[in-house]
């Protein structure tokens, strides 16, 4: 009978304090969630550093590793294998990836795009390691060799969907006027998307290639077999090459004191490998108006 | 002499008066003198146009002229076909997917549908602005007032270019305020600020014909008087087309007015005589806002 009627005035306030409480509960709630969801990686680099920094000395940068009992030993060939490798993958993933976004962004209805789509999908949901018995089957084995071209290649295959779909999603929150505008001026249709609309997604795309970078740059398993890992000095393209990864995989695993620290050495140096990739491309990205408006934009 | 500037008819309508009573105040002699300096601009045609969204037709046999030199509004009810049709000029509904076109579009007396037409030579001599600023972010001021010169691989002196540079931010009354930072980004511009920079690189082509679509409807009052101004100055040099929903608008910068109503042409008239004594009655219908 009552139901209807227009609730008192105490009615409503104790209404809005439940409300209240609810409110200032959930805010509790997802306070904790985040902070939980940064305390892995607040421990994990906390493990590092504390682990790492022990066997940290410019030697380690600039020094071969040195052999069981004998202390001292680096990892310069492996940070140097690991960008040479960084480099192949990008040579090979990063146009791939770009082309094969601009493609389903802006001819995402046809059929082959959906196919496209959905293999890229699946490549990407595909183990690493699988992606490397590619790469041998495809690379090592005809070659009889090991080498730092099949290593970058299964790294390269792993970038392409990641730069894909972050090409395609960037491509496609590039408003259509402003698509339409360029053709009005008179831009071709592949002039417009390469000079308005990819460079307009830019920085959004390398940001996200960055990231697809950073993820295969701690990829071991598809290394494996491929780059498969040397003790000496060598950027021979068509040779083993060390890789931060594997020397991390080896030292790990290997009995020695002395080795296992120096794994958590490589594990630091290559986080911090990973950290300033993402940093200079950060900063040469960053809207090249960052200083007119006060680096307002580009992230 | 009645005094027929923008910013005087501003100021007439500003004290509320509807469009009808406004354009009487206008003496109609005076409104007829624009023709005589139409020596460069064109003349469009669309003859028996249709253009359809899949099956749907937007546009129906839809035949307007449109005097060389002189401001056509085209007016009507949102959803009616009005960019649509301006957007078939300049062969841009057909960039949309499943989006056709039938009929023809004359411009300068060539049917820019004919088949072996250039249509990107088409869009280069036709400006065209749309109804939210669409400046380049990954261009700075500069290059975006030229982005039209350097794709039409149009080469010009430095010196010369800063001067067309500057001619075309004077033109649209951009130049005191972004001459100093022509190098910078123009998303830190405001919207009315880059919806003229947009006007600025339609123009600096040099276009005969200038399609605008609802140009001011986001902007600033500020901003809509100096683009409305820019449109007047514009009569004799180029064909200028304004779509808007803002009658009032229409009466202050435009020659002849169009009305459309779902998809089809009612009337075109000059502006005047449209406001004033329309010779459909669903135009006066919606004249007097009782629909739309
Ligand atoms: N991209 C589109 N796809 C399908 N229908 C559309 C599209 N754009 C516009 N239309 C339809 O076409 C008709 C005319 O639209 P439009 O020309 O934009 O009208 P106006 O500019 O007069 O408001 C409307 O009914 C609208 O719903
Ligand atoms: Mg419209």
């Amino acid at each position: 009978m009552s139901a209807l009627a227009a609730p008192s005035r105490v009615q409503r306030t104790e209404r809005m304090a439940r409300r209240r409480r609810m409110g200032s509960f959930m805010t509790v709630v997802v306070w904790c969630a985040a902070l939980l969801s940064v305390v892995p990686l607040i421990l994990i680099a906390a493990h590092l550093i504390i682990g790492g920094a022990r066997v940290l000395s410019p030697t380690f940068f600039t020094a071969l590793p040195a052999p069981p009992g004998v202390s001292g030993g680096g990892v310069a060939n492996g940070v140097a294998g690991t960008l040479v490798l960084l480099g192949i993958a990008s040579v090979i993933g990063m146009p791939i990836g770009l082309g094969a976004g601009l493609y389903l962004a802006e001819h995402g209805r046809t059929r082959l795009a959906t196919i496209v789509r959905y293999l890229s999908d699946v490549l990407s949901g595909l183990p690493s390691i699988v992606v490397g018995i590619f790469a041998w089957e495809l690379i090592v084995r005809p070659s009889g060799q090991f080498s730092a071209l099949a290593g970058g290649f299964a790294l390269g295959m792993i970038m392409i969907p990641l730069v894909a779909r972050a090409t395609e999603e960037m491509v496609r929150l590039v408003p259509v006027a402003l698509r339409e505008a360029a053709l009005a001026l008179g831009f071709t249709r592949w002039r417009s998307s390469l000079q308005i609309v990819l460079r307009t997604a830019l920085p959004g795309i390398v940001t996200a290639a960055l990231v697809a970078v950073a993820r295969v740059a701690g990829e071991t398993a598809p290394l494996l077999f491929t780059a498969f890992g040397t003790p000496f000095w060598s950027l021979r393209l068509d040779r083993p090459i060390a890789a931060l990864p594997l020397q991390i995989y080896n030292y790990a695993t290997s009995p020695y004191d002395d080795w296992r620290a120096q794994a958590w050495g490589g594990a630091l140096v290559l986080i911090a490998l990973v950290l300033v990739i993402s940093i200079i491309a950060r900063r040469v990205t960053r809207s090249r108006f960052g200083a007119a408006t006060g680096g307002a934009r580009g992230d | 002499m009645t005094d027929v500037t923008p910013r005087a008819l501003d100021a007439r309508l500003a004290a509320r008066l509807t469009p009808a009573v406004a354009m009487r105040a206008v003496s109609p002699a005076t409104r007829d003198d624009a023709s005589d300096a139409a020596i460069s601009a064109v003349a469009v045609r669309t003859e028996q146009l249709d253009a359809m969204y899949g099956g749907v037709a937007a546009v129906r046999s839809a035949t307007l002229t449109f005097t060389p030199g002189r401001v056509t509004a085209i007016i009507g009810p949102s959803g009616c076909g009005k960019s649509t049709l301006l957007r078939c000029i300049n062969r841009l509904h057909e960039t949309q997917p499943a989006a056709r076109v039938r009929g023809a579009v004359f411009v300068d007396g060539r049917d820019v549908y004919a088949a072996g037409t250039d249509v990107v030579a088409v869009r280069r001599s036709i400006g065209f602005v749309a109804q939210r600023p669409t400046p380049f972010p990954s261009m700075n001021i500069r290059e975006n007032v030229v982005a039209g010169l350097r794709v039409a691989g149009i080469r010009v002196s430095g010196t010369e270019l800063e001067d067309r540079v500057e001619a075309v931010l004077q033109r649209t009354g951009l130049w005191d305020e972004v001459s100093d930072r022509l190098d910078s980004d123009p998303m830190s511009l405001s919207g009315g600020q880059q919806q003229r920079l947009c006007l600025a690189r339609a123009l600096a082509p040099e276009p005969r014909v200038l399609l605008l679509d609802e140009p001011t409807a986001a902007l600033d009052p500020g901003s809509t008087q100096r683009i409305e101004e820019l449109v007047y100055l514009l009569r004799g040099e180029v064909t200028t087309i304004i779509v808007t929903h803002n009658m009032q608008q229409a009466a202050r910068v435009s020659d002849i007015t169009a009305f459309m109503l779902e998809g089809e042409l009612i009337e075109q008239a000059p502006t005047r005589v449209l406001f004033t004594a329309p010779s459909d009655a669903r135009t006066e219908l919606y004249l007097t806002g009782r629909f739309g």
